[in-house]
């Protein structure tokens, strides 16, 4: 694998894929629809490639030589630019095990997505178009090491994004696209600004001595390389890092969607098809606790630390108050967005603990959610691709009628309450391990476990709603799964299965990343503790 | 009485006059046209009276003989126009076509 | 056999039963017959348990046979070092013995069930439920750590809901699942916080390192109190799953089940899993928490006694007994009775499920009748099912010549033990109290049922007796229900293989200052005693042994003369003493409130604040959102008039200005070269005269 450009590859092959679909002509349907599929595909087997040559033992997240296939070369230089300076800024690509988790969990849930969209009626040629543009922005953000590299691949994902949710969509689609297009600029653009007081605040040397501005997430994790005055320098007394914290934070807690920032993401499920509510709620909202875990903490490690509180106090409200409200819906797609809500609150209170249980169950959280809840879209689809409604209150005794989906929906749903020998719950249960041994944000763990007793009850009564009781007479014509159901459901449920008895195989990838990342912030960061001041 | 260059520019002015009466008030094209003439005539009597009583050796003659060549010139081209008008219009009443104003 | 082969046949009986789940869960549907498959798994595991108790206590008798592997390693963890999660199996006395207890039962109502749920169209997936739930309680039973105790105990959640349920077209049963499983997880919060206590410290799940750490003198955060927190919070866990109060509620409802999952679940193992989990925890248990599930265990068992006593479905009437038991075992527990408490466990098991296979043979005959006051007569009908039917009704009764007796006396005596060591009477009375409630209510029963004349004749002509596969199940419980499997003398418990060979009362490891002093060990009377570990405790046990026992009998025979009075030979007509006290009477029937209190306190309130939630999050956060858009919009709007009417106003004007003067000056505009060429030459002749030199 020496050299090979993979993640390259597995980043641009579905811009390979689009330009094919844009070169076809727009009634090659099933031509445009296995190219995606063969996009996709590919993209699975090169992450199971990495996944095969990856190096358990290698740490990553600020140390260079232990990042896993690198890419790394000059991407634009601009020479002697007045006061700017010269500007040089990489592309430059790799993994380590907070980030190979997504990786692979970006490259199934596509190609879930994409076995989902095979029944996308119209306009397939610009929906498949832009769903692999949307593929590759998720996968770049996974994989930039450098931050502008990473911006210019997180504002990528937002394009198709609004597209796919504004032409595709439900009754109020427009108004769910152009929500969620101007909330996620409006945290771009705070992540801009940050990232630009970076830059202008740390310097990399480079092999030829000569030293300039940088936007290397690496360099930018070592308090070394900061200037004296940079705006944001922990050794600039009267610096801003504080504030930066604040925006960057916001810029990324938009995304997860953290309370009270969260409102687009209830209208932008429910009016998004499908397999868009699926990339939705399996990759994009792990960008934003991903971007805390691969830019806020290491490079304000202080500032992380005196906020942890507030971290996990959000991530109580996110759980406690996403259950709640979820309790109250009567659209099973809003009440999964809600109780999407509430299991990314898990990752957040994990996070915050700032301990090697509870962020690698944050990390092992965020990809069980992937799966869990891309599966959970994927079974409402299923009714509402039959039955063309969503209400709670519409259905009753399904499980007579379509006894396999009711099958695969109880796995689903009892992953979600956080059974024990489903994944869910193995994640869950870290992350309290975790935040219950800090001292400090005890009493908010403690507080959190009502989400495991407030997900059972609306859980179940969802559960019986639909499918238990009588089968309401309207159903009867109702159908159970056909193959392109099974084929999209059955490698959900194994993986959940599996990693609820075994999670070892997911959390050996990312231990010991996470356990170089608390290293990182809870002790050899003395340098950042100056600027404690 | 030696007939001298006042004379001549007297009866330049005159035809210059002339000239500028005819374009102004008439209403049909040939007559402007012929007017135009006049007045170029006027500027050739000019030409040719100052090249014969001032030290400008052969140059006025020549002009004139260039304005002569190009009234020629002008004539047929205004004439052509002003066929072109009649057969568009069928009168050559200046006053009335204003087609090009707007 | 050594070591490792009874590792692997106890690894062999945990995943049968699994095995049997998952196939007959995937290909139910496809063999008709698949059922049978899960029957043949069952009775082998039952067999490899027997064969494993009998090994163990031949050859290990004093061994803990333990096999552990790493699941989860977190590698060289900063300021911690390194750690790792642990799970494995722990075999012993108890261990097994339940092992067997938990298979034979399991066994029994699978057979009983071929009978029972013949017709049913999801017969298959019963069996394959039944499977299910066998796995996760023997994975409770087996388990050498209390990460693996939680992963099982919630598992057996998971079954108890779908066997609840399972019936799930009414609207009843799929509420009474839901409810099991949500009151369940209330006491799993609890027990995952003392969880979370002990791992936060010690950072290992497993029971031995703990206790040898708590023995040690190394206490959770240094303090007792937090050792006491962790027990009460763990503690909280079998108050879920053994129903105790205040989380009783589910059982009773739980009986919307088919009734041979009423047996194996809701009456012999599930909820005998707290009792079990307090039983594997109890050697940290400190004073205060004693004291709490002592109490706790008291009250259950009477509340739950006294709602028996005016139930008239024959189910409910039982599940309340069950509640009571259990009280009484876990109150056992808290009196530091040990091994009484374990004993119990095991009789009751086999006494109660025999009452609830035999209420099923009643309901089966009676054609799913469960209302007692439909029956009547019925021994004459179901002369096999009586005869088991009475036979357990004696032992929980405590009548002598039972294994009920035994266990129960043991009980007895420790609670008043316990009072008179520490002074806290309320525990042996609730113990006395209860003793004579049951024997009345069971009797109540027993009579209602079966003696007498039939109340609904029709019915009654329609019963007949269950059939072999129904019947053999009652046979083999109601003799595990005499005294001799347990103890050669019938009065005396302790003389028994059982309690002196088999279950031997741990030691306490908690700290002396913490501890009840009767619980700490003194080795003079340890040498060769098994029930406590004082010479203090075992004085005062042997001292009211007797009148303990004399005590309880006459409350036993006092409740069951009452019974005979009240409904065999009328002479006290129970309606009147019902009209005479009303109140207490309807408190009873009703079951004390706590469901409707529940409601009106627990269930509306999170309804109402989860909409009120829902509210405010549509209409105060997403209006925040919806607001700003709204104002944004305002704001562009007015931005968007200025630049229309000032702005632009501005530019418009300048050229209205000046098409206002080129209105004027089109005027000279004609258009017509004349006009032009008048002004020009007038204007030549003004300049001529202006610059003309003279």
């Amino acid at each position: 694998m020496n050299g090979f450009p993979l993640l390259t590859f597995l980043t641009f092959i579905p811009v390979v894929g689009m330009v094919i679909i844009l070169m076809l002509p727009k009634e090659k349907t099933s031509f445009i629809k296995y190219t995606t599929l063969a996009a996709t595909g590919i993209q699975v087997v090169l992450s199971a490639a990495m996944m095969i040559n990856y190096n358990y033992g290698a740490g990553g997240v600020f140390e260079q030589a232990s990042f896993q296939f690198i890419e790394k070369f000059r991407w634009i230089e601009i020479a002697g630019l007045s006061w700017l300076g010269t500007v040089k800024i990489d592309y430059f690509m790799g993994v380590d095990g907070i980030s190979a988790p997504m990786v692979l969990l970006t490259s199934i849930v596509a190609f879930i997505a994409t076995i989902s969209s095979w029944n996308i009626s119209h306009s397939l040629k610009g929906y498949f178009a832009l769903f692999l543009l949307l593929d590759t922005g998720m996968m770049g953000v996974f994989v930039s090491l450098d931050f502008f590299l990473f911006y210019v691949f997180w504002e990528l994902m937002l394009l198709p994004m609004y597209f796919l949710i504004g032409i595709w969509g439900g009754p109020r689609k427009e108004y769910a696209a152009i929500k969620f297009f101007i909330y996620t600029l409006f945290g771009s653009v705070f992540m801009l600004l940050v990232m630009i007081g970076l830059y202008f605040s740390a310097v990399e040397t480079l092999a030829d001595g000569s030293q300039v501005f940088t936007f290397n997430m690496l360099a930018l994790m070592d308090s070394a390389n900061y200037t004296a005055d940079g705006i944001l320098s922990p050794f600039n007394p009267a610096n801003l890092r504080f504030i930066a914290y604040i925006a960057l934070f916001v810029g990324f807690a938009i995304k997860i969607p953290m309370f009270p920032f969260h409102t687009w993401l209830p209208d932008a499920h429910v009016e998004a098809p499908t397999p868009i509510s699926v990339i939705l709620a399996g990759v994009l909202l792990k960008m934003g606790t991903y971007g805390i875990l691969r830019i806020s903490y290491p490079m304000f490690p202080e500032i992380t630390r005196d906020l942890m509180w507030y971290i996990a106090l959000f991530g109580m409200i996110n759980i406690i108050y996403g259950a709640l409200c979820a309790m109250a819906q009567r659209d099973f797609k809003k009440l999964i967005a809600y109780s999407s809500i509430s299991h990314m609150g898990y990752v957040m209170l994990g996070m915050a603990s700032l301990s090697t249980t509870g962020i690698n169950g944050a990390i092992l959280q965020m990809f069980n959610h992937g799966t869990i809840t891309s599966m959970l879209f994927l079974l409402v689809g299923v009714i509402y691709d039959r039955a063309h409604t969503r209400g709670l209150n519409d259905f009753g005794g399904l499980a007579t009628q379509m006894p396999v989906y009711t099958g695969f929906v109880t796995v689903a749903f009892f992953a979600a309450i956080g059974l024990p020998g489903l994944s869910g719950w193995v994640s869950e249960a870290l992350v309290f391990v975790g935040s219950f041994g800090v001292e400090l944000i005890r009493v908010l763990a403690m507080i959190s476990t009502l989400g495991i007793l407030l997900g059972a009850g609306y859980m179940l009564w969802t559960l019986q709603r639909v499918y238990l009781g009588k089968l309401n007479e309207k159903w009867k014509e109702l159908t159970d799964l056909d193959g392109r159901e099974y084929a999209m459901l059955v490698p959900l449920t194994i993986i959940i299965i599996t990693l609820g008895i075994y999670p070892s195989l997911a959390l050996d990838i990312m231990n010991t990343s996470v356990n170089t990342l608390v290293d990182l912030i809870t002790t050899s960061a003395p340098k950042f503790l100056l600027s404690g001041m | 009485m030696e007939v001298g260059l006042s004379h001549y520019l007297v009866v330049s002015t005159a035809l210059f006059a002339l000239g500028i009466y005819g374009v102004v008030t008439r209403k049909n094209a040939v007559m402007v046209l012929m007017g135009i003439e006049l007045i170029l005539n006027a500027a050739n009597i000019n030409f040719v009276a100052f090249s014969r009583y001032g030290n400008f050796g052969l140059e006025g003659q020549v002009m004139a003989l260039f304005v002569i060549v190009l009234a020629a010139a002008e004539a047929a081209i205004a004439l052509a126009i002003v066929l072109n008008i009649y057969k568009t219009f069928h009168h050559v009443n200046i006053d009335e076509i204003e087609d090009l104003k707007e | 056999m050594d070591q490792l082969t009874l590792i692997s046949l106890s690894i062999a009986i945990l995943f049968l039963p699994l095995l049997g789940f998952i196939v007959v869960i995937l290909f139910g549907k496809r063999f008709e017959k698949l059922y049978m498959f899960e029957v043949g798994v069952i009775t082998l595991t039952f067999l490899l348990s027997a064969l494993l108790l009998v090994v163990k206590l031949t050859s290990y008798i004093d061994d803990k046979i333990q096999y552990a592997f790493t699941w989860i390693d977190f590698g060289n963890v900063p300021l911690i070092g390194s750690m790792q999660i642990d799970l494995g199996i722990n075999i012993d006395n108890v261990t097994a013995i339940m092992l067997v207890v938990v298979n034979l039962i399991s066994m029994l109502v699978h057979i009983f069930s071929i009978a029972y749920m013949k017709g049913d169209k999801r017969y298959n997936r019963y069996f394959a439920y039944l499977g299910i739930f066998t796995f996760s309680m023997l994975g409770i039973v087996i388990t050498h750590n209390l990460l693996m105790m939680y992963i099982f105990w919630e598992l057996v959640g998971l079954s108890s809901y779908l066997l609840i349920g399972f019936w799930y077209e009414k609207k009843s049963a799929s509420d009474a699942a839901k409810k099991a499983f949500i009151v369940n997880r209330i006491g799993d919060i609890g027990f995952f916080l003392g969880i979370l206590i002990l791992f936060t410290h010690y950072k290992t799940f497993t029971f031995d390192t703990i206790f040898a750490q708590i023995a040690a003198g190394n206490l959770p955060f240094d303090s007792t109190g937090w050792l006491t927190a962790a027990g009460i919070l763990i503690f909280m866990g079998a108050v879920g799953k053994s129903a105790q109060f205040p989380l009783h509620v589910w059982l009773p409802d739980a009986m919307e089940g088919p009734t041979p999952v009423s047996a194996l679940i809701h009456a012999a193992t599930m909820v005998a899993a707290g009792v079990y989990l307090v039983a594997r925890i109890f050697v940290m248990l400190t004073a205060d928490a004693m004291l709490v599930i002592a109490v706790v265990g008291g009250f259950t068992s009477f509340i739950a006694a006294t709602i028996a006593l005016t139930q008239n479905d024959i189910k409910k009437v039982l599940a309340y007994s069950t509640v009571s038991q259990l009280g009484y075992m876990v109150m056992s527990l808290g009196v530091g009775a040990y091994a009484f408490a374990f004993f119990h466990l095991v009789t009751h098991a086999f006494f109660k499920a025999c009452l609830f296979l035999g209420s099923g043979s009643v309901i089966h005959a009676m054609h799913h009748e469960q209302d007692i006051s439909e029956m009547g007569g019925l021994r004459k009908k179901l002369p096999i099912t009586y005869y088991t039917f009475l036979i357990s009704t004696l032992a929980i009764s405590g009548v002598p010549l039972t294994s009920g007796f035994l266990s129960k006396d043991g009980i007895l005596a420790g609670t008043w033990a316990f009072g008179s060591l520490t002074g806290h009477w309320l525990i042996p009375i609730f113990g006395f109290v209860v003793a004579l409630m049951t024997a009345f209510y069971m009797f109540r029963l027993v009579i209602l049922t079966f003696h007498g004349s039939p109340r609904n004749r029709e019915k009654y002509d329609h019963t007949h007796e269950s059939p072999f596969v129904m019947v053999m199940p009652l046979v083999v419980l109601s003799v595990l229900s005499i005294f001799i499997w347990y103890s050669p003398l019938p009065h005396d418990s302790e003389a028994g293989w059982f309690l002196s060979d088999w279950v031997r009362t741990p030691a306490t490891v908690v700290p002396a200052e913490a501890s009840f002093d009767f619980m700490i060990s003194d080795n003079a009377a340890n040498a060769n005693h098994h029930i406590t570990h004082s010479a203090k405790y075992t004085d005062a046990m042997h001292r009211i042994h007797y009148p303990a026992m004399i005590l309880s009998e006459i409350m036993a025979g006092l409740g069951i003369l009452l019974a005979f009075a009240m409904y065999q030979w009328r002479k006290i007509d129970p309606d009147k003493i019902a009209d005479k006290f009303r109140g207490l009477y309807r408190f009873s029937l009703y079951k004390w409130y706590i469901d409707e209190l529940y409601d009106e306190v627990f269930i509306k309130p999170t309804l109402t604040l989860s909409s009120a939630n829902a509210w405010f999050d549509n209409k105060i956060i997403d209006g925040v959102v919806n607001g700003s858009a709204k104002i944004t919009v305002f704001l562009s709007a007015i931005s968007g008039w200025i630049d229309k009417y000032i702005v632009d106003g501005f530019v418009n004007f300048t050229a209205l200005l000046s098409g206002f003067i080129g209105i004027i000056f089109r005027k000279l505009q004609t258009g017509k070269v004349q006009t032009y060429i008048v002004l020009v030459v007038f204007s030549v002749l003004i300049l001529i005269f202006i610059i003309s030199p003279f």
